[in-house]
């Protein structure tokens, strides 16, 4: 293609590109700085690395959110499969949309309403805030995630794959974990993959619903960040960057790999 | 009346008082909520028929086989298979397996794999299935296709699978939900033999729905035309098109001529039909109606002769204008405009290179035609 690059086109990749990535280059060169002081460049170094290792709180934090992830990613999917199952195959019981549109309310409702709202209810059943209160939280605002994502899916899966299944013998039970779950597990993958993110950097609700001893990474940053932003800090943000830009351009590669492999499968078939 | 058409085969259980019909639906009605799909339909199938169910879309014939698999079940009435009432029997219960339009493969599983589940679930040892499968991929010509995955093959492919998996099991019946729809044409020609091949070698009964009158002609030993539910004519193809039960049967199945008028007189074999116009023509077949119904005289184009001259030997011949000629190589189609206004269709086989009586664009011409070549219709 032969592309004219006319002044006004650069400018406008810079801006755009700058106004995105600026802030987090900043963050990413500021971490590996020598100096204490965040915005006074002293010369290169990785100690503030180092320390963060040693940094029990971090550490104990970072250990917290991963553990709240994995569980509530997990059970999320689960129910938000289960919903995205009901809602796309009963469609004509009573008060579906009701249902439907309940489910979907958390994905606008405000964070702090939903914080607040599960605050109250958990101190009203008198359950002690933590780990376990937490996982909840994380469970409820994820859970209609994972429902939106399996339910567009759902909503282009052909049913006669699970007809053909029944008519050649198979119950229906073996027929879900036969013929449906395969088939619909990409977008119950990428369900999980999306629970799992939001778990891992939510701050508000966060921090409405746990309690003494189970404070995840993004409170403390948060919370250490009042009284002051220190080098480490950017140097944990600059490992959760590069974790998270691994994931992505992993994923990216992997589809784009996938998508080669099937146009060229497309081609031998149209041949052969 | 003399037998129509070309016997393919001797076999017409349906004609012999003591056949016990196979598959039998009594008085079967279903209804989606306010919509009747299928309204006190009976119907009565022979093992080994090559039975088709034609139709508009929105005809009901998909519903009739959806709740022969087992998908649907009957508002009201029974379907019976070999005796046995199939009311309750989930589809993985009955001794039937459907071929979907959409084929329905399973993207996850591999050629092989997608043969071999329905084996795999009646529990057959590995063995067994590894032969059976082999046996099926020889069968549909896609010993080398095995190991891949269906999005890697082509569309004929991806039906001669589909087809394989469906008969895998041995099944009593075969139900063929558009089973060459989604194929392009000289394709379609092909499988449509390789399909009655295949229903011959395996000695099943084949239950085929369509909307493609031509594939069902071709096929089917028998066809069953549907309209909102209910079943219009069952009869062979030759009996469809050269006898149809009734106006709209007439006019669903191939081209045709509609007089419509009433009967002036008849006597034992003939009937002399009175158009609106007046004109005057003289019919036999015209079964049990009396002077003075109302009928419609049904003919197919190419039992109609056009020429220039009104031939000396005519029984039946009316004058016109040609409005329309449509040069197929093989035949020629005339539209002809009577005097009375009524467009008639008439095609002529090109049986020689050169034409003896050349017509051309608003030439007078005649229409003649054998008092036995069409038939009266009351309905």
């Amino acid at each position: 293609m032969n592309t004219v690059w006319s002044r006004f086109n650069i400018a406008s990749i810079v801006l755009g590109f700058a106004f995105l990535y600026l802030p987090i280059v900043l963050l990413v060169v500021f971490s590996f700085n020598e100096s204490k002081l965040v915005t006074v460049w002293g010369g290169f170094s990785t100690k503030w690395y180092v320390s963060l290792f040693h940094n029990q709180g971090l550490m104990d934090a970072a250990w917290v959110t991963i553990r709240v992830g994995l569980i509530s990613a997990t059970v999320a999917t689960v129910l938000g499969t289960l919903a995205a199952l009901t809602l796309t195959r009963y469609t004509r019981f009573k008060g579906r949309l009701l249902f439907s549109g309940m489910v979907f309310a958390p994905l606008v409702m405000p964070e702090v309403i939903t914080g607040l709202s599960l605050l109250l209810l958990f101190v009203a059943v008198n359950l002690d805030r933590g780990f376990f209160t937490l996982t909840l939280a994380h469970i409820t605002f994820s859970m209609c995630f994972v429902a939106v994502v399996v339910q567009s899916r759902l909503l282009t899966f052909d049913r006669s794959l699970e007809e053909a299944a029944m008519d050649l013998g198979a119950p229906p039970v073996k027929t879900f974990f036969q013929i449906t779950l395969p088939v619909i597990l990409p977008a119950i993958v990428s369900g999980w993959m999306l629970a799992f993110t939001l778990s891992i950097d939510d701050l508000v609700i966060s921090s409405f619903t746990s309690g003494p001893g189970a404070t995840t990474l993004p409170m403390k940053i948060y919370s250490q960040v009042r009284l002051g932003v220190t080098p480490e800090i950017n140097a944990a943000c600059t490992i959760l960057i590069g974790l998270v830009a691994t994931g992505v351009v992993i994923a990216s590669v992997v589809n784009k790999q996938r998508e080669v492999q099937r146009l060229r499968d497309e081609q031998i078939a149209l041949r052969g | 009346m003399k037998s129509l058409g070309s016997i393919r085969r001797k076999f017409a259980p349906w004609n012999d008082p003591d056949a016990k019909p196979y598959i039998v639906f009594e008085n079967v009605t279903k209804k989606f909520g306010d919509f009747i799909a299928v309204n006190d339909l009976s119907l009565a199938i022979f093992e080994r028929e090559f039975f088709a169910l034609l139709g508009a879309s929105g005809c009901g014939k998909s519903t009739l086989l959806r709740m022969l698999a087992g998908f649907e079940e009957p508002t009201s009435g029974r379907i019976l298979l070999d005796g046995q009432d199939l009311r309750g029997i989930p589809p993985y219960r009955r001794p039937v397996n459907m071929m979907f339009q959409s084929y329905a493969l399973f993207p996850h599983m591999t050629v092989e794999k997608n043969i071999a589940f329905g084996l795999k679930q009646e529990g057959m040892p590995a063995a067994e299935i590894d032969k059976r499968v082999a046996e099926m991929l020889r069968l549909v010509k896609l010993e080398q296709f095995a190991k891949r995955k269906p999005h890697q093959l082509s569309g004929g492919q991806r039906q001669r699978v589909a087809l394989a998996r469906s008969v895998a099991k041995r099944p009593k019946v075969l139900l063929l939900d558009e089973p060459l729809g989604a194929l392009d044409k000289k394709l379609r020609e092909e499988t449509q033999f390789e399909l009655m091949d295949l229903q011959q070698e395996l000695g099943l009964t084949f239950v085929v729905v369509t909307h493609d009158q031509e594939e069902a002609m071709t096929m089917a030993d028998r066809i069953a035309i549907m309209d909102k539910g209910q079943v219009m004519q069952v009869a062979t193809p030759a009996e469809v098109y050269e006898a149809p039960a009734s106006r709209f049967v007439a006019n669903f199945v191939g081209n045709v001529n509609m007089f419509e008028g009433t009967v002036a007189d008849r006597t034992q074999d003939t009937a002399r039909i009175t158009g609106a116009s007046g004109a005057q023509i003289l019919v036999e077949n015209a079964a049990d109606t009396v002077a003075g119904a109302d009928v419609a005289f049904a003919i197919r184009p190419e039992k109609i002769r056009v020429s220039s001259k009104k031939p000396a030997d005519a029984v039946n011949a009316l004058e016109g204008e040609v409005y329309d000629i449509a040069y197929l190589g093989d035949m020629t189609v005339y539209h002809v405009r009577l005097d009375d206004g009524q467009m008639v269709r008439a095609s002529m086989l090109n049986a020689t290179r050169e034409i003896d009586d050349p017509l051309t664009w608003d030439d007078r011409a005649w229409i003649s035609f054998r008092p036995n070549a069409g038939i009266v219709l009351t309905r």
